[in-house]
Protein backbone atom coordinates (compact mmCIF):
# COMPACT_ATOMS: atom_id res chain seq x y z
CA UNK A 1 0.00 0.00 0.00
CA UNK A 2 1.52 3.31 -1.05
CA UNK A 3 1.53 6.23 1.28
CA UNK A 4 2.19 9.67 -0.10
CA UNK A 5 5.00 11.84 1.26
CA UNK A 6 2.49 14.50 2.22
CA UNK A 7 0.59 12.03 4.33
CA UNK A 8 3.79 10.82 6.00
CA UNK A 9 4.74 14.38 6.90
CA UNK A 10 1.24 15.02 8.24
CA UNK A 11 1.57 11.96 10.46
CA UNK A 12 4.79 13.13 11.99
CA UNK A 13 3.42 16.63 12.47
CA UNK A 14 0.48 15.16 14.38
CA UNK A 15 2.74 12.98 16.49
CA UNK A 16 5.15 15.79 17.33
CA UNK A 17 2.33 18.18 18.25
CA UNK A 18 0.61 15.56 20.34
CA UNK A 19 3.81 14.61 22.12
CA UNK A 20 4.42 18.29 22.90
CA UNK A 21 0.88 18.56 24.28
CA UNK A 22 1.40 15.49 26.48
CA UNK A 23 4.69 16.85 27.78
CA UNK A 24 4.03 20.53 28.34
CA UNK A 25 2.54 20.35 31.85
CA UNK A 26 5.37 18.03 32.86
CA UNK A 27 7.98 20.36 31.39
CA UNK A 28 6.26 23.35 32.98
CA UNK A 29 6.63 21.84 36.41
CA UNK A 30 10.23 20.79 35.76
CA UNK A 31 11.12 24.32 34.59
CA UNK A 32 9.29 25.97 37.48
CA UNK A 33 11.09 23.64 39.87
CA UNK A 34 14.43 25.01 38.66
CA UNK A 35 13.23 28.61 38.45
CA UNK A 36 13.75 31.32 41.07
CA UNK A 37 11.97 31.15 44.41
CA UNK A 38 9.95 34.20 45.46
CA UNK A 39 12.23 37.19 45.90
CA UNK A 40 15.20 35.53 44.20
CA UNK A 41 16.59 37.42 41.22
CA UNK A 42 19.74 35.52 40.16
CA UNK A 43 19.32 33.55 36.97
CA UNK A 44 18.82 29.77 37.29
CA UNK A 45 18.78 26.87 37.09
CA UNK A 46 18.29 26.72 40.84
CA UNK A 47 19.08 23.12 41.68
CA UNK A 48 19.00 24.01 45.37
CA UNK A 49 15.19 24.27 45.14
CA UNK A 50 15.04 20.49 45.12
CA UNK A 51 17.17 20.30 48.26
CA UNK A 52 15.12 23.05 49.95
CA UNK A 53 11.80 21.34 49.17
CA UNK A 54 13.23 18.01 50.30
CA UNK A 55 14.26 19.49 53.65
CA UNK A 56 11.21 21.68 54.35
CA UNK A 57 8.69 19.02 53.34
CA UNK A 58 10.66 16.17 54.96
CA UNK A 59 10.31 14.20 51.73
CA UNK A 60 13.05 11.73 52.65
CA UNK A 61 10.73 10.27 55.28
CA UNK A 62 7.66 10.43 53.00
CA UNK A 63 9.46 8.65 50.17
CA UNK A 64 10.71 5.97 52.56
CA UNK A 65 7.14 5.37 53.75
CA UNK A 66 5.93 5.24 50.14
CA UNK A 67 8.62 2.70 49.32
CA UNK A 68 7.75 0.52 52.33
CA UNK A 69 4.02 0.61 51.56
CA UNK A 70 4.63 -0.17 47.89
CA UNK A 71 7.02 -3.02 48.73
CA UNK A 72 4.49 -4.54 51.12
CA UNK A 73 1.56 -4.16 48.71
CA UNK A 74 3.41 -5.55 45.69
CA UNK A 75 4.95 -8.59 47.45
CA UNK A 76 1.81 -9.65 49.28
CA UNK A 77 -0.64 -8.88 46.46
CA UNK A 78 1.56 -10.56 43.86
CA UNK A 79 2.02 -13.73 45.92
CA UNK A 80 -1.69 -14.03 46.74
CA UNK A 81 -2.66 -13.32 43.12
CA UNK A 82 -0.31 -15.97 41.74
CA UNK A 83 -1.70 -18.57 44.16
CA UNK A 84 -5.34 -17.70 43.43
CA UNK A 85 -4.74 -17.30 39.70
CA UNK A 86 -3.11 -20.75 39.64
CA UNK A 87 -6.24 -22.34 41.09
CA UNK A 88 -8.62 -20.41 38.83
CA UNK A 89 -6.47 -20.86 35.75
CA UNK A 90 -5.46 -24.50 35.93
CA UNK A 91 -7.93 -26.35 38.19
CA UNK A 92 -11.60 -27.18 38.05
CA UNK A 93 -13.54 -27.00 41.28
CA UNK A 94 -17.14 -26.41 42.35
CA UNK A 95 -17.91 -22.74 42.93
CA UNK A 96 -14.91 -21.51 40.95
CA UNK A 97 -17.02 -19.40 38.60
CA UNK A 98 -18.94 -17.68 41.38
CA UNK A 99 -15.75 -17.07 43.36
CA UNK A 100 -13.99 -15.66 40.33
CA UNK A 101 -16.86 -13.29 39.58
CA UNK A 102 -16.70 -12.14 43.17
CA UNK A 103 -13.07 -11.13 42.56
CA UNK A 104 -14.05 -9.40 39.31
CA UNK A 105 -16.56 -7.33 41.25
CA UNK A 106 -13.66 -5.81 43.15
CA UNK A 107 -12.30 -4.31 39.94
CA UNK A 108 -15.29 -2.00 39.79
CA UNK A 109 -15.61 -0.96 43.44
CA UNK A 110 -14.27 2.58 43.81
CA UNK A 111 -11.98 3.21 46.78
CA UNK A 112 -14.39 5.98 47.81
CA UNK A 113 -16.96 3.31 48.65
CA UNK A 114 -14.80 1.37 51.09
CA UNK A 115 -12.63 3.96 52.85
CA UNK A 116 -15.30 5.25 55.21
CA UNK A 117 -16.14 1.92 56.89
CA UNK A 118 -12.47 0.93 56.77
CA UNK A 119 -11.50 4.10 58.59
CA UNK A 120 -14.10 3.85 61.35
CA UNK A 121 -13.76 0.08 61.85
CA UNK A 122 -9.96 0.14 61.90
CA UNK A 123 -10.02 3.16 64.20
CA UNK A 124 -12.12 1.14 66.65
CA UNK A 125 -9.44 -1.58 66.49
CA UNK A 126 -6.71 1.04 67.00
CA UNK A 127 -5.17 0.24 63.63
CA UNK A 128 -5.39 3.57 61.83
CA UNK A 129 -2.02 5.29 61.35
CA UNK A 130 -0.30 1.93 60.85
CA UNK A 131 1.28 0.63 57.65
CA UNK A 132 -1.31 -2.17 57.70
CA UNK A 133 -4.25 0.22 57.46
CA UNK A 134 -2.64 1.98 54.50
CA UNK A 135 -1.41 -1.16 52.74
CA UNK A 136 -4.12 -3.80 53.17
CA UNK A 137 -7.00 -2.01 51.42
CA UNK A 138 -4.62 -1.51 48.49
CA UNK A 139 -3.53 -5.16 48.65
CA UNK A 140 -7.20 -6.12 48.39
CA UNK A 141 -7.66 -3.91 45.30
CA UNK A 142 -4.48 -5.22 43.70
CA UNK A 143 -5.42 -8.83 44.50
CA UNK A 144 -8.70 -8.41 42.61
CA UNK A 145 -6.85 -7.23 39.54
CA UNK A 146 -3.89 -9.60 39.99
CA UNK A 147 -6.08 -12.70 40.32
CA UNK A 148 -7.95 -11.74 37.17
CA UNK A 149 -4.66 -11.11 35.35
CA UNK A 150 -2.80 -14.24 36.52
CA UNK A 151 -5.76 -16.48 35.74
CA UNK A 152 -5.76 -15.25 32.14
CA UNK A 153 -2.00 -15.78 31.91
CA UNK A 154 -2.05 -19.32 33.38
CA UNK A 155 -4.98 -20.35 31.21
CA UNK A 156 -3.04 -19.29 28.14
CA UNK A 157 -0.19 -21.72 28.99
CA UNK A 158 -0.16 -24.96 26.97
CA UNK A 159 -2.40 -27.37 28.98
CA UNK A 160 -0.01 -30.30 28.60
CA UNK A 161 2.65 -28.33 30.46
CA UNK A 162 0.75 -28.57 33.74
CA UNK A 163 -0.47 -32.13 33.04
CA UNK A 164 3.04 -33.38 32.26
CA UNK A 165 4.31 -31.97 35.54
CA UNK A 166 1.47 -33.68 37.40
CA UNK A 167 2.28 -37.02 35.76
CA UNK A 168 5.93 -36.62 36.76
CA UNK A 169 4.66 -36.51 40.31
CA UNK A 170 5.42 -32.85 40.99
CA UNK A 171 3.05 -31.64 43.70
CA UNK A 172 0.80 -28.61 43.27
CA UNK A 173 3.17 -26.07 44.79
CA UNK A 174 6.18 -27.47 42.94
CA UNK A 175 4.32 -27.41 39.65
CA UNK A 176 3.36 -23.81 40.29
CA UNK A 177 6.84 -22.47 41.08
CA UNK A 178 8.88 -24.76 38.79
CA UNK A 179 6.60 -25.16 35.78
CA UNK A 180 3.89 -22.51 35.70
CA UNK A 181 5.67 -19.41 37.00
CA UNK A 182 8.91 -19.40 34.93
CA UNK A 183 7.27 -19.03 31.49
CA UNK A 184 4.89 -16.44 32.98
CA UNK A 185 7.57 -14.11 34.31
CA UNK A 186 7.04 -11.29 31.76
CA UNK A 187 3.35 -11.25 32.60
CA UNK A 188 4.13 -11.31 36.34
CA UNK A 189 6.54 -8.41 35.85
CA UNK A 190 3.83 -6.44 34.07
CA UNK A 191 1.32 -6.82 36.87
CA UNK A 192 4.00 -6.08 39.48
CA UNK A 193 4.88 -2.84 37.71
CA UNK A 194 1.21 -1.81 37.54
CA UNK A 195 0.68 -2.59 41.22
CA UNK A 196 3.75 -0.56 42.13
CA UNK A 197 2.56 2.41 40.09
CA UNK A 198 -0.96 2.36 41.53
CA UNK A 199 0.35 2.12 45.08
CA UNK A 200 3.00 4.79 44.61
CA UNK A 201 0.44 7.22 43.19
CA UNK A 202 -2.48 6.38 45.54
CA UNK A 203 -3.87 9.38 47.36
CA UNK A 204 -7.27 8.75 48.93
CA UNK A 205 -6.44 5.63 50.97
CA UNK A 206 -3.37 6.99 52.80
CA UNK A 207 -5.19 10.33 53.24
CA UNK A 208 -8.04 8.66 55.13
CA UNK A 209 -6.23 5.77 56.79
CA UNK A 210 -3.45 7.85 58.29
CA UNK A 211 -5.18 10.84 59.87
CA UNK A 212 -2.27 11.38 62.27
CA UNK A 213 0.14 11.47 59.34
CA UNK A 214 2.49 8.73 60.65
CA UNK A 215 1.97 6.86 57.37
CA UNK A 216 1.52 9.78 55.07
CA UNK A 217 2.95 8.70 51.72
CA UNK A 218 4.74 10.96 49.23
CA UNK A 219 1.73 12.18 47.14
CA UNK A 220 0.02 13.25 50.36
CA UNK A 221 3.19 14.93 51.46
CA UNK A 222 2.99 17.02 48.30
CA UNK A 223 -0.65 18.02 48.85
CA UNK A 224 0.05 19.02 52.45
CA UNK A 225 3.27 20.78 51.46
CA UNK A 226 1.35 22.86 48.92
CA UNK A 227 -1.40 23.71 51.36
CA UNK A 228 0.52 24.32 54.56
CA UNK A 229 4.26 24.74 54.19
CA UNK A 230 4.68 27.12 51.34
CA UNK A 231 3.00 29.20 48.66
CA UNK A 232 6.22 29.33 46.67
CA UNK A 233 5.60 27.92 43.20
CA UNK A 234 9.22 26.93 42.66
CA UNK A 235 9.31 24.91 45.89
CA UNK A 236 5.93 23.27 45.21
CA UNK A 237 7.06 22.33 41.71
CA UNK A 238 10.34 21.00 43.11
CA UNK A 239 8.36 18.80 45.49
CA UNK A 240 6.30 17.60 42.52
CA UNK A 241 9.48 16.62 40.73
CA UNK A 242 10.66 14.71 43.80
CA UNK A 243 7.41 12.67 43.87
CA UNK A 244 7.19 12.07 40.12
CA UNK A 245 10.84 11.34 39.41
CA UNK A 246 11.01 7.79 40.84
CA UNK A 247 7.98 6.59 38.88
CA UNK A 248 9.18 8.26 35.67
CA UNK A 249 12.57 6.54 36.03
CA UNK A 250 10.89 3.17 36.60
CA UNK A 251 8.60 3.85 33.64
CA UNK A 252 11.47 4.71 31.30
CA UNK A 253 13.38 1.60 32.37
CA UNK A 254 10.40 -0.78 32.17
CA UNK A 255 8.24 0.99 29.56
CA UNK A 256 7.50 -2.23 27.72
CA UNK A 257 5.78 -3.72 30.77
CA UNK A 258 3.86 -0.54 31.58
CA UNK A 259 2.55 -0.08 28.07
CA UNK A 260 1.59 -3.73 27.49
CA UNK A 261 -0.09 -3.79 30.86
CA UNK A 262 -2.10 -0.64 30.38
CA UNK A 263 -2.97 -1.05 26.70
CA UNK A 264 -3.63 -4.74 26.37
CA UNK A 265 -4.24 -6.12 29.80
CA UNK A 266 -5.51 -3.60 32.27
CA UNK A 267 -8.32 -2.85 29.91
CA UNK A 268 -9.41 -6.07 28.43
CA UNK A 269 -9.42 -9.81 28.54
CA UNK B 1 -3.60 -29.37 48.37
CA UNK B 2 -7.06 -28.46 47.21
CA UNK B 3 -7.80 -25.50 44.93
CA UNK B 4 -9.60 -23.78 47.78
CA UNK B 5 -6.40 -23.51 49.80
CA UNK B 6 -4.74 -21.64 46.93
CA UNK B 7 -7.63 -19.19 46.73
CA UNK B 8 -8.08 -18.81 50.48
CA UNK B 9 -5.32 -16.27 51.35
CA UNK B 10 -6.30 -13.97 48.47
CA UNK B 11 -9.95 -14.29 49.34
CA UNK B 12 -9.38 -13.55 53.03
CA UNK B 13 -7.61 -10.25 52.32
CA UNK B 14 -10.02 -9.37 49.54
CA UNK B 15 -13.05 -10.22 51.63
CA UNK B 16 -11.88 -8.43 54.78
CA UNK B 17 -10.59 -5.25 53.14
CA UNK B 18 -12.88 -4.84 50.14
CA UNK B 19 -16.08 -6.90 50.19
CA UNK B 20 -16.81 -6.48 53.90
CA UNK B 21 -16.23 -2.69 53.87
CA UNK B 22 -18.51 -2.43 50.84
CA UNK B 23 -21.28 -4.19 52.76
CA UNK B 24 -20.55 -2.01 55.79
CA UNK B 25 -20.87 1.11 53.60
CA UNK B 26 -24.33 -0.09 52.63
CA UNK B 27 -25.14 -0.56 56.32
CA UNK B 28 -23.70 2.85 57.33
CA UNK B 29 -25.83 4.51 54.68
CA UNK B 30 -28.99 3.55 56.60
CA UNK B 31 -27.97 5.46 59.74
CA UNK B 32 -27.47 9.03 60.87
CA UNK B 33 -24.06 9.14 62.51
CA UNK B 34 -21.57 11.98 63.05
CA UNK B 35 -18.61 9.55 63.30
CA UNK B 36 -18.68 9.21 67.10
CA UNK B 37 -21.25 8.47 69.79
CA UNK B 38 -24.67 6.94 69.16
CA UNK B 39 -26.20 6.46 65.73
CA UNK B 40 -29.82 6.57 64.66
CA UNK B 41 -31.42 4.20 62.17
CA UNK B 42 -33.11 6.18 59.39
CA UNK B 43 -33.73 3.45 56.79
CA UNK B 44 -33.58 4.89 53.27
CA UNK B 45 -33.69 8.42 54.72
CA UNK B 46 -30.21 9.41 53.58
CA UNK B 47 -31.01 8.39 50.01
CA UNK B 48 -34.30 10.27 50.06
CA UNK B 49 -32.45 13.34 51.32
CA UNK B 50 -29.99 13.09 48.44
CA UNK B 51 -32.85 13.49 45.95
CA UNK B 52 -33.58 16.97 47.27
CA UNK B 53 -29.93 17.83 48.00
CA UNK B 54 -28.80 20.66 45.76
CA UNK B 55 -25.11 20.05 46.46
CA UNK B 56 -25.40 16.39 45.57
CA UNK B 57 -27.36 17.08 42.38
CA UNK B 58 -24.71 19.62 41.40
CA UNK B 59 -22.01 17.02 42.05
CA UNK B 60 -23.70 14.47 39.80
CA UNK B 61 -24.19 17.10 37.10
CA UNK B 62 -20.52 18.02 37.31
CA UNK B 63 -19.55 14.36 37.01
CA UNK B 64 -21.60 14.12 33.80
CA UNK B 65 -19.88 17.22 32.45
CA UNK B 66 -16.52 15.72 33.33
CA UNK B 67 -17.46 12.57 31.38
CA UNK B 68 -17.69 14.73 28.26
CA UNK B 69 -14.14 15.98 28.86
CA UNK B 70 -12.65 12.67 30.03
CA UNK B 71 -14.38 10.33 27.58
CA UNK B 72 -16.42 11.77 24.73
CA UNK B 73 -14.03 14.45 23.47
CA UNK B 74 -10.94 12.20 23.79
CA UNK B 75 -12.82 9.47 21.90
CA UNK B 76 -13.63 11.81 19.01
CA UNK B 77 -10.14 13.29 18.85
CA UNK B 78 -8.53 9.88 19.42
CA UNK B 79 -10.54 8.27 16.61
CA UNK B 80 -9.61 10.95 14.09
CA UNK B 81 -5.92 10.95 15.02
CA UNK B 82 -5.67 7.15 15.16
CA UNK B 83 -7.34 6.83 11.75
CA UNK B 84 -4.94 9.32 10.21
CA UNK B 85 -1.95 7.58 11.78
CA UNK B 86 -3.20 4.14 10.70
CA UNK B 87 -3.65 5.36 7.15
CA UNK B 88 -0.11 6.73 7.05
CA UNK B 89 1.25 3.49 8.55
CA UNK B 90 3.75 5.29 10.74
CA UNK B 91 6.62 3.02 11.76
CA UNK B 92 8.72 3.32 14.88
CA UNK B 93 6.00 4.74 17.08
CA UNK B 94 8.18 3.71 20.04
CA UNK B 95 9.45 7.08 21.20
CA UNK B 96 6.11 8.81 20.69
CA UNK B 97 4.27 6.05 22.48
CA UNK B 98 6.44 6.50 25.57
CA UNK B 99 5.93 10.27 25.58
CA UNK B 100 2.17 10.06 24.96
CA UNK B 101 1.90 7.57 27.80
CA UNK B 102 3.68 9.77 30.31
CA UNK B 103 0.49 11.42 31.74
CA UNK B 104 -0.81 7.97 32.76
CA UNK B 105 2.19 7.26 34.93
CA UNK B 106 2.53 10.42 36.99
CA UNK B 107 0.64 10.75 40.27
CA UNK B 108 -2.57 12.77 39.87
CA UNK B 109 -1.42 14.98 42.73
CA UNK B 110 1.59 16.05 40.68
CA UNK B 111 -0.62 16.51 37.61
CA UNK B 112 -2.95 18.65 39.71
CA UNK B 113 -0.08 20.77 41.02
CA UNK B 114 1.23 21.30 37.47
CA UNK B 115 -2.15 22.42 36.11
CA UNK B 116 -2.88 24.50 39.17
CA UNK B 117 0.22 26.54 38.30
CA UNK B 118 -0.64 26.66 34.58
CA UNK B 119 -4.12 28.03 35.39
CA UNK B 120 -2.98 30.50 38.05
CA UNK B 121 -3.36 34.27 37.41
CA UNK B 122 0.38 34.50 36.71
CA UNK B 123 0.56 31.07 35.06
CA UNK B 124 1.50 29.82 31.62
CA UNK B 125 -2.00 29.97 30.12
CA UNK B 126 -2.41 33.66 30.93
CA UNK B 127 1.15 34.39 29.75
CA UNK B 128 0.31 32.83 26.40
CA UNK B 129 -2.96 34.75 26.14
CA UNK B 130 -1.17 38.03 26.89
CA UNK B 131 1.54 37.22 24.35
CA UNK B 132 -1.19 36.67 21.76
CA UNK B 133 -2.70 40.05 22.57
CA UNK B 134 -5.68 38.42 24.29
CA UNK B 135 -4.76 39.81 27.70
CA UNK B 136 -8.36 40.73 28.53
CA UNK B 137 -9.20 37.00 28.62
CA UNK B 138 -6.56 36.35 31.28
CA UNK B 139 -7.93 35.37 34.68
CA UNK B 140 -7.52 32.91 37.56
CA UNK B 141 -9.16 30.04 35.73
CA UNK B 142 -9.80 27.81 38.72
CA UNK B 143 -11.28 30.72 40.71
CA UNK B 144 -13.91 31.58 38.09
CA UNK B 145 -17.25 29.93 39.02
CA UNK B 146 -18.18 29.43 35.36
CA UNK B 147 -14.83 28.26 34.08
CA UNK B 148 -13.45 26.20 36.97
CA UNK B 149 -15.31 23.03 35.95
CA UNK B 150 -14.27 23.15 32.27
CA UNK B 151 -10.74 23.93 33.47
CA UNK B 152 -10.72 20.76 35.60
CA UNK B 153 -12.31 18.98 32.63
CA UNK B 154 -9.44 20.01 30.37
CA UNK B 155 -7.05 18.30 32.78
CA UNK B 156 -9.12 15.15 32.29
CA UNK B 157 -9.01 15.63 28.53
CA UNK B 158 -5.23 15.89 28.73
CA UNK B 159 -5.08 12.71 30.84
CA UNK B 160 -7.36 10.61 28.64
CA UNK B 161 -6.68 11.53 25.04
CA UNK B 162 -3.25 9.89 24.66
CA UNK B 163 -4.40 6.64 26.24
CA UNK B 164 -7.56 6.54 24.13
CA UNK B 165 -5.65 7.26 20.93
CA UNK B 166 -3.07 4.54 21.61
CA UNK B 167 -5.81 2.02 22.47
CA UNK B 168 -7.61 2.78 19.21
CA UNK B 169 -4.40 2.75 17.20
CA UNK B 170 -3.53 -0.69 18.61
CA UNK B 171 -6.97 -1.89 17.49
CA UNK B 172 -6.67 -0.39 14.04
CA UNK B 173 -3.20 -1.92 13.70
CA UNK B 174 -4.87 -5.33 13.76
CA UNK B 175 -7.02 -4.55 10.70
CA UNK B 176 -5.58 -6.42 7.68
CA UNK B 177 -4.13 -4.17 5.00
CA UNK B 178 -6.12 -5.96 2.26
CA UNK B 179 -9.27 -4.35 3.57
CA UNK B 180 -7.85 -0.87 3.05
CA UNK B 181 -6.38 -1.80 -0.33
CA UNK B 182 -9.69 -3.17 -1.54
CA UNK B 183 -11.44 -0.02 -0.37
CA UNK B 184 -8.93 2.16 -2.18
CA UNK B 185 -9.29 0.14 -5.36
CA UNK B 186 -13.00 0.84 -5.09
CA UNK B 187 -12.10 4.49 -4.93
CA UNK B 188 -12.97 5.08 -1.28
CA UNK B 189 -11.58 8.31 0.16
CA UNK B 190 -10.29 8.73 3.70
CA UNK B 191 -13.73 9.55 5.10
CA UNK B 192 -15.49 6.51 3.66
CA UNK B 193 -12.53 4.35 4.60
CA UNK B 194 -12.91 5.58 8.18
CA UNK B 195 -16.63 4.84 8.47
CA UNK B 196 -16.56 1.59 6.46
CA UNK B 197 -13.44 -0.05 7.86
CA UNK B 198 -11.63 1.66 10.74
CA UNK B 199 -14.59 2.56 12.94
CA UNK B 200 -16.45 -0.81 12.89
CA UNK B 201 -13.20 -2.70 13.50
CA UNK B 202 -12.42 -0.98 16.79
CA UNK B 203 -15.73 -1.46 18.57
CA UNK B 204 -14.06 -3.43 21.34
CA UNK B 205 -11.38 -0.77 21.81
CA UNK B 206 -14.00 1.98 21.91
CA UNK B 207 -15.83 0.07 24.63
CA UNK B 208 -12.64 -0.33 26.63
CA UNK B 209 -11.71 3.32 26.20
CA UNK B 210 -15.15 4.49 27.30
CA UNK B 211 -15.30 2.28 30.38
CA UNK B 212 -11.80 3.24 31.53
CA UNK B 213 -12.24 6.96 31.01
CA UNK B 214 -15.79 7.22 32.36
CA UNK B 215 -14.71 5.44 35.53
CA UNK B 216 -11.72 7.78 35.75
CA UNK B 217 -14.09 10.75 35.37
CA UNK B 218 -16.35 9.45 38.16
CA UNK B 219 -13.38 8.94 40.45
CA UNK B 220 -11.92 12.44 40.06
CA UNK B 221 -11.00 12.86 43.70
CA UNK B 222 -7.30 13.75 43.78
CA UNK B 223 -7.58 16.41 41.08
CA UNK B 224 -10.49 18.20 42.72
CA UNK B 225 -9.02 17.89 46.22
CA UNK B 226 -5.75 19.50 45.16
CA UNK B 227 -6.90 22.07 42.59
CA UNK B 228 -10.21 23.46 43.88
CA UNK B 229 -11.52 21.52 46.93
CA UNK B 230 -14.84 21.54 45.08
CA UNK B 231 -14.96 25.34 44.80
CA UNK B 232 -15.41 28.14 44.13
CA UNK B 233 -18.65 27.56 46.05
CA UNK B 234 -19.78 24.19 44.77
CA UNK B 235 -18.65 24.83 41.18
CA UNK B 236 -16.40 21.79 40.88
CA UNK B 237 -17.62 19.36 43.52
CA UNK B 238 -18.10 15.77 42.33
CA UNK B 239 -19.60 12.67 44.01
CA UNK B 240 -16.23 11.24 45.02
CA UNK B 241 -15.29 14.55 46.65
CA UNK B 242 -18.72 14.68 48.34
CA UNK B 243 -18.04 11.28 49.95
CA UNK B 244 -14.91 12.68 51.59
CA UNK B 245 -16.40 16.07 52.36
CA UNK B 246 -19.52 14.67 54.02
CA UNK B 247 -17.71 12.04 56.09
CA UNK B 248 -14.75 14.09 57.29
CA UNK B 249 -15.65 17.78 57.03
CA UNK B 250 -19.40 17.80 57.63
CA UNK B 251 -19.42 14.73 59.96
CA UNK B 252 -22.35 13.18 58.10
CA UNK B 253 -21.09 9.63 57.81
CA UNK B 254 -24.48 8.16 56.83
CA UNK B 255 -25.00 10.63 54.02
CA UNK B 256 -21.41 10.14 52.85
CA UNK B 257 -21.96 6.39 52.72
CA UNK B 258 -25.16 6.87 50.72
CA UNK B 259 -23.23 8.95 48.18
CA UNK B 260 -20.54 6.24 48.10
CA UNK B 261 -23.13 3.56 47.39
CA UNK B 262 -24.76 5.67 44.65
CA UNK B 263 -21.31 6.20 43.12
CA UNK B 264 -20.60 2.47 43.19
CA UNK B 265 -23.94 1.68 41.58
CA UNK B 266 -23.22 4.29 38.89
CA UNK B 267 -19.83 2.72 38.13
CA UNK B 268 -21.36 -0.77 37.98
CA UNK B 269 -24.24 0.41 35.82
CA UNK B 270 -22.05 2.22 33.33
CA UNK B 271 -19.73 -0.77 33.11
CA UNK B 272 -22.61 -3.14 32.41
CA UNK B 273 -24.41 -0.89 29.93
CA UNK B 274 -21.35 -0.03 27.86
CA UNK B 275 -20.08 -3.60 27.92
CA UNK B 276 -23.49 -4.83 26.74
CA UNK B 277 -23.45 -2.34 23.90
CA UNK B 278 -19.91 -3.31 23.00
CA UNK B 279 -20.73 -7.01 23.52
CA UNK B 280 -17.38 -7.41 25.20
CA UNK B 281 -16.69 -7.87 28.87
CA UNK B 282 -14.44 -5.11 30.05
CA UNK B 283 -13.05 -4.31 33.42
CA UNK B 284 -10.86 -1.58 34.77
CA UNK B 285 -9.62 -0.63 38.15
Amino acid sequence: MRVGTGEKVLNYVILVLFAAYALFPILTIALTALGPQNGVTEPGPHWTNIADAWRIGDFGAALTRSLLVAALVVTVALTLSILAGYAFGTMRFPGSTVLFYLFLLGLMVPAEAIVIPLFFDLRTLGLTDTIWAVAFPQIAQSVAFGTFWMRAQFRALPPNLVEAAAIDGAGGMRTLWRVVVPPSLPSIATVAVLMFMWTWNEFLIPLIMSPGAQWRTAPLGLAIFKGQYTADNALIAAAGVIIAAPIIVVFLLLQRYFITGMLEGAAQE
Amino acid sequence: MTPYLYVLPAFLVYGLFLLYPLIRAGQFSLYDWPGFGPSEFVGPGNYVDLLGDRRFRDAVGHALTLIVFYSILPLVVGLVLAAILRRGRVRGLGFFRVVIFMPQVIALVVVAVAWHQIYSPTGLLNDVLRALGLGELARGWLGDPNLALPAVGMIGFWLSTGLVMLLLLAGMGRIPNDLYEAARLDGAGPVREFFAISLPSVKAEITTALVLTIIAALKTFDLVYVTTSGGPGTATTVPSYEVYNRAFNLKEVGSASAVAIVLTVLVFGINVVISRIGEERVVGR
